[in-house]
């Protein structure tokens, strides 16, 4: 499946529509994900302590990023990791390649990382010499249909089983011919361990970084990332300057909050946190390690006043209860990370001008906000990019026009009031029996819905008139 | 004309809070909705809010709270909507209006286009603070309850996303509906999740809207209820508008205030409320 382009948001969201199955699969990971969360919020009476805690050590460490920043670079350092850094996406990807080909790679395992889709790791290695290997399973899943992800927590969440068993069938080496889910994992894993072992190098992101030792976090379900790390000589990190808190201390707050808010389980099977190569008397662990700081656009959004974004821990919830999500999926908005939290970040990782269609698609209903677990306000930075958006001209002119035209003549009560009236009569000339089933300039709503039809005068005229017949009864 | 009657309004009522402290001088904002296509909700407001001890008035020079300028990021087209609305309603004690979505947009939106101006900041906090909910004021502020409103049949309620989430209101409604003799509540499932209205949203993407509201009117109709209750023009035209296109004609959809004023006979029979 070719990747959609955040600019042909319209012309994606119609292929989506028109795909028959598609939110009946979505709804089967999304309604789950809602439940489980909500009873996991139930059994955690802290829950709402827990999130304005997550939230200062976010805003905290955000705010004094430079400290921290050096911080966790001198302390890596200790540790023997190689720190790089990167400012754009590109130059971390070459970063990336260019330590593979010091290392003459062939094959590079890599354990889902949503940074590493940001800054075009996938394609990178796709267009190289090199073979890239997804371990995380939905990864995998994707990698064999050709998908970009449509989730950031699941990624294959738009293929269905049926699907996986085809794809199973066609590429594993020893694949089953049974369609039960622990079948399927087996085979998967089949497939997937000799190539854990054949590795020459381990490429992972970091849920966390922790500032005070130099350790990166990674928060895992399947043991992936382990097994990606440990056996290769050399292990990449590829992170956002983001991902830094202090300490191990201010890390757990934020990992009660993440793995309850993504899905719905009080902790995941496998949290490791890695501190750089194998030491003298370590039984195992790479004999190489490097991080790559990203910021990709990052700074830019503290220098513009997006800092609450920044306190995104990637849990998924936003898009999880999301009605637009749920019905359009995650490929529709043509960008790695899809959703409210991802139509906030796409106009910063690429552009405003390309990515603007997307910020208004959003009903502002605030259900985001309710279920972030660091209390981002999206909808309030959602529309703070739609006034950026109308101060740059990127709104369609006929859009601009009618709010525009509707603003000129609300300041204007008596005129507002006027044309109301006369929007009273030219709505009775389409009615029957009580409904509007077809009405000029109003296609947007008659081509799903019927209007209503208006009472006989405005508001305004029935209440002068009352008041003149009580007056003059008086 | 309206601008004097509310300044007279004002010392008026200044003398009669003399006489009767607990009066209070309620300045209604109809919104342009309810103008233009139910008044009869505006009607509704004026009735229980006189029955909760309120004096209320109609500020004629009123237009819209100014959500589609806001929505759409025109902050000036926002404002100077805005300078209107607080010039006509900040004398008053307080200010309801028959929909949770405007009101959240005056008492949590306007404080936003106005951070470079101090002293609109002001006026817009000190309206803010005055600005209600109708159906939450009438039983937070005015602690009241129907009486002698019979409805026959099961209502179904919708929370609109704003009033729900902005400004808390759940409890309220369901509470005088429960006073409502002979009217049953039938729940909703995901009561609380958007219909898909958004405002310019439902025709600026009217498909992805469509698709929203086809899921809500499945959830409404599952509750087989004979009304569905909100209190939001918006969302209530929308839920309406896709049921009638379905052919479902055998839930009709109310605003809350029309039911508790004992406007609903009138309304089905196709009356104005006038």
């Amino acid at each position: 499946m070719q990747a959609n382009r955040p600019e042909d948001f319209s012309k994606n969201v119609s292929k989506a529509l028109a795909q028959p199955d598609l939110k009946k699969i979505i709804r089967r990971t999304t309604d789950k994900a809602e439940t489980k969360r909500a009873e996991a919020v139930a059994n955690f009476p802290e829950f709402e302590n827990a999130r304005s805690q997550g939230q200062k050590v976010k805003d905290h460490t955000i705010k004094y990023m430079d400290h921290y920043l050096a911080e966790f670079e001198k302390n890596a350092l200790a540790q023997g990791t190689v720190v790089h850094w990167a400012s754009t996406g590109e130059e971390a990807a070459k970063i990336v390649l260019d330590i593979c080909r010091q290392h003459k790679a062939k094959k590079v395992t890599r354990s889902k990382s949503m940074l590493g889709e940001e800054i075009g790791l996938t394609h990178a290695f796709d267009n190289s010499e090199m073979e890239r290997i997804e371990t995380d399973l939905a990864e995998h899943i994707i990698q064999l249909a050709g998908d970009p992800p449509s989730h950031i927590v699941w990624p294959a969440m738009h293929r269905s089983r049926e699907d996986v068993v085809k794809l199973f069938r066609e590429f594993h080496t020893d694949p089953t011919y049974s369609e039960e889910i622990t079948d399927l994992v087996r085979s998967a894993r089949r497939d997937l361990r000799t190539k854990f072992l054949t590795s020459d190098i381990g490429i992972s992101g970091s849920n966390f970084l922790l500032a005070d030792s130099g350790s990166s976090c990674t928060v895992t379900n399947e043991g992936n990332a382990e097994l990606t790390i440990t056996p290769p000589k050399v292990h990449i990190v590829t992170a956002g300057i983001e991902k830094l808190v202090p300490s191990m201390a201010h890390a757990v707050p934020l990992l009660r909050l993440l793995t309850r808010s993504a899905t719905g389980a009080e902790i995941t099977q496998y949290i490791t946190f890695h501190n750089g190569p194998k030491r003298p008397n370590d039984a195992d662990g790479p004999q190489e390690c490097h991080i790559v700081l990203v910021d990709n656009g990052r700074t830019k959004m503290l220098a513009e006043g997006m800092e609450e974004m920044l306190r995104c821990i990637r849990c998924g919830a936003c898009m999880n209860h999301c009605v637009v999500y749920k019905h359009i999926g995650g490929h529709a908005y043509g960008s790695v990370y899809p959703g409210p939290m991802g139509s906030v970040l796409t106009p910063h990782l690429n552009s405003l001008e390309v990515a603007n269609k997307q910020t208004h698609a959003c009903t502002l209903n605030g259900r985001c906000e309710d279920v972030c677990p660091v209390n981002i306000p999206l909808p309030k930075l959602l529309r703070s990019l739609r006034a950026q958006s109308w101060q740059k001209k990127y709104e369609p002119l006929t859009n601009r026009f009618v709010v525009q035209s509707f603003a000129m003549m609300a300041k204007r009560p008596r005129l507002f009031q006027l044309l109301s009236s006369c929007g009273v009569i030219f709505m009775k000339v389409f009615s029957r029996k009580g409904w509007i089933k077809y009405m000029p300039f109003t296609s947007g709503w008659t081509r799903n819905r019927d209007l209503i039809e208006p009472e006989s005068t405005t508001f305004m005229h029935q209440y002068k008139k009352m008041k003149k017949a009580k007056s003059g009864g008086a | 004309m309206s601008q004097k009657i509310t300044n007279a309004g004002r010392t008026q009522s200044n003398t009669i809070e003399c006489l009767n402290i607990s009066e209070k001088k309620v300045g209604l904002f109809v919104t342009c909705l309810v103008n233009t296509m139910r008044p009869s909700i505006g009607f509704a407001s004026i009735t229980l809010l006189e029955q909760a001890g309120c004096t209320v008035e109609v500020p004629e020079l009123q237009s819209c709270c100014g959500q589609p300028a806001f929505n759409s990021g025109d902050d000036e087209g926002t404002r100077q909507v805005a300078y209107q609305t607080i010039k006509q309603f900040e004398h008053f004690d307080y200010v309801v209006l028959p929909s949770g979505s405007c009101a959240a947009m005056i008492k949590k939106n306007f404080i936003e286009v106005f951070k470079d101006q101090p002293e609109w900041l002001e006026r817009a906090k000190h309206l803010a603070s005055i600005t209600h909910e109708l159906l939450s004021f009438l039983v937070d502020v005015c602690h009241f309850q129907p009486s002698d409103i019979e409805l026959d049949g099961s209502y179904t309620y919708h929370d609109s996303c704003s009033g729900y989430r902005s400004l808390n209101v759940y409890e309220q409604p369901r509470k005088m509906l429960s006073k409502v003799k002979g009217l049953d509540h039938k729940p909703l499932n995901s009561h609380a999740e958007c219909c898909g209205f958004g405002g310019t949203f439902c025709v600026k993407y009217s498909d992805i809207s469509n698709e929203i509201v086809a899921e809500k009117v499945e959830n409404v109709l599952a509750t087989e209820a004979d009304y569905l209750l909100g209190g939001d023009m918006g969302c209530l035209m929308n839920i309406a508008g896709k049921l009638n296109r379905e052919g479902h004609k055998e839930i009709k959809a109310l605003h809350t205030a029309e039911v508790l004023a004992g406007l609903a006979p009138q309304i089905l029979g196709g009356k104005d409320a006038s």
